[in-house]
């Protein structure tokens, strides 16, 4: 076995060698403590697996742990109905401004980028804020597609609180995480035992707000940054819960997260958002996982604006069927257990969302060869 | 769309920075930060809102991991493009937006 010579690679990487083997150790003495094997144990964060798999983590795991990535990587669980609207929304004339990962995203018959060859004006912005700009410049209607989790959430609400022009309106694709981690958790055949933590989405919502979750599905919750040393230490303290069967939250990331996050911003996004059931793409109707804008926004609101009907998912195109991205964000499915990985499904010629965003699983899998591990990391 | 970048406030005017980030000048708006902030804070950006003030004793240890990626990555991996890209895509100092 090259496992030795992996680790000892992986270790070079580390700021502090010494103490990700002292991690590396403490973490395979607990996880034999816990009684059966393996510990599966989940993440629900785009760039924590860009920094598990750049780092090389799973390699360095003893084989008794199980990390898989959960349903976080905001792109990836975006709806193709609700790109589709944004797309209908282009073809009419339209202009459409979305954060960059999401133009190649597919709908049901076309991605934003499609529309885009097709003459529709697409735009890519880096913030919300450059969407508004883009509105005060023109005349034209200008519709902010906006997507991802409660830290873009909070810029979308505070740049409508801050006042827009007329001609802005914002088609809301926002998720939220917590109610997807708990659909997880609930789910009977579970394998999950402890979750990590989003560090900078936690930043926004506190840690404390995962504790009726943690108590309810008796799972521990532990918060992770995102340097290496942070993720071990975080996946350690996550494996002597689960030893002891404590089911409480831990926050390992108080450089950036609070007990009750950013007050500012929350209070900023309740005011003009509000929790909705929503499917989240690949994975099932998320009860509460959708951000909605409150009926007091109605007038910047897209869907509203533009009288987008709602729209089935009924008519998927038929290799879509054999993509396992909802299986894979669940948890029960690995990108190498999917027949498209790697052949039909490119980072050029996505077929799911998973192989789209830099923040998607098969993306990073992919990225950085096959199964995440030193062979494909060390260059 | 997770991972926010850190930048030091080279000035406040109003309810927006100018942050420095690693020597390129950005404004960053602060409608969302957590607490006020004023010249030489730290603040996390993400898609260009301060969404935290950095307390001084944890910006040494905030901003070595993002030294880190710079330093050592090449142009193909996915983190660090993710953290130039946040930067790069920033507007820059006296270009409101495009």
């Amino acid at each position: 076995m090259a496992t030795d010579r992996h680790a000892e690679t992986a270790q070079l990487k580390f700021r502090d060698p010494q103490r990700a083997a002292q991690l590396r150790a403490a973490i395979e003495r607990t996880v034999a403590e816990v009684g059966h094997a393996p510990v599966t144990i989940m993440h629900v964060c785009g760039s924590h697996e860009q920094a598990i798999a750049k780092f090389g983590l799973r390699s360095i795991l003893p084989p008794a742990i199980d990390l898989i990535m959960g349903p976080g990587c905001p792109v990836c669980i975006t709806d193709m109905p609700e790109v589709d609207e944004a797309v209908a929304l282009s073809a009419r004339g339209v202009r459409v401004a979305t954060y960059g990962d999401m133009i190649r995203v597919p709908g049901t018959t076309k991605s934003l980028a499609d529309a885009q060859a097709d003459g529709a004006r697409v735009h890519v912005v880096y913030s919300v804020a450059q969407a508004v700009e883009m509105a005060r410049t023109t005349t034209d209607e200008v519709v902010f597609f906006a997507t991802g989790f409660e830290t873009t959430a909070v810029a979308t609400a505070a740049v409508l609180l801050a006042g827009t022009p007329h001609n802005f309106s914002v088609l809301s694709a926002h998720k939220y995480v917590p109610p997807a981690m708990e659909l997880v958790a609930s789910l009977p055949d579970t394998r999950i035992e402890g979750f990590l933590a989003a560090g900078h989405a936690a930043t926004i919502t506190g840690w404390r707000l995962f504790e009726p979750m943690a108590r309810k599905y008796h799972t521990p919750i532990v918060v992770a940054g995102f340097e290496p040393l942070d993720i071990l230490a975080a996946i350690l303290r996550l494996v002597e819960l689960v030893r002891d069967r404590r089911a409480e939250v831990v926050n390992m990331y108080p450089r950036c997260v609070s007990p009750d996050g950013n007050r500012n911003a929350l209070d900023q996004m309740w005011r003009v958002f509000e929790l909705t059931g929503g499917h989240w793409r690949g994975i099932a109707w998320v009860p509460d996982g959708n951000l909605q804008l409150r009926a007091e926004w109605a007038h910047v609101d897209a869907r509203t604006r533009f009288g987008l009907g709602v729209r089935t998912r009924d008519d998927q195109p038929a290799v879509v069927t054999d993509c396992i991205c909802g299986e894979i964000m669940i948890g029960r499915a690995a990108p190498t257990d999917c027949t498209l990985f790697g052949t039909t499904c490119l980072p050029e010629s996505p077929v799911g969302a998973c192989m789209v965003s830099s923040e998607g699983t098969c993306r990073i899998w992919y990225q950085y060869g096959g199964q995440p591990n030193l062979a494909g990391t060390a260059r | 769309m997770c991972l926010g970048v850190p930048g030091r406030v080279v000035e406040v005017n109003g309810l927006v920075a100018t942050v420095d980030f690693w020597g390129v000048r950005r404004q960053v708006h602060l409608e969302l930060v957590d607490e006020p902030v004023k010249a030489g804070d730290y603040i996390l950006n993400h898609v260009g809102f301060a969404i935290r003030r950095i307390p001084e004793e944890d910006v040494e240890g905030t901003l070595a991991l993002y030294e880190e990626l710079l330093k050592e990555a090449g142009q193909d991996d996915l983190m660090a493009a993710d953290v130039r890209g946040e930067m790069a895509a920033i507007p820059p100092e006296g270009h409101g937006n495009r």
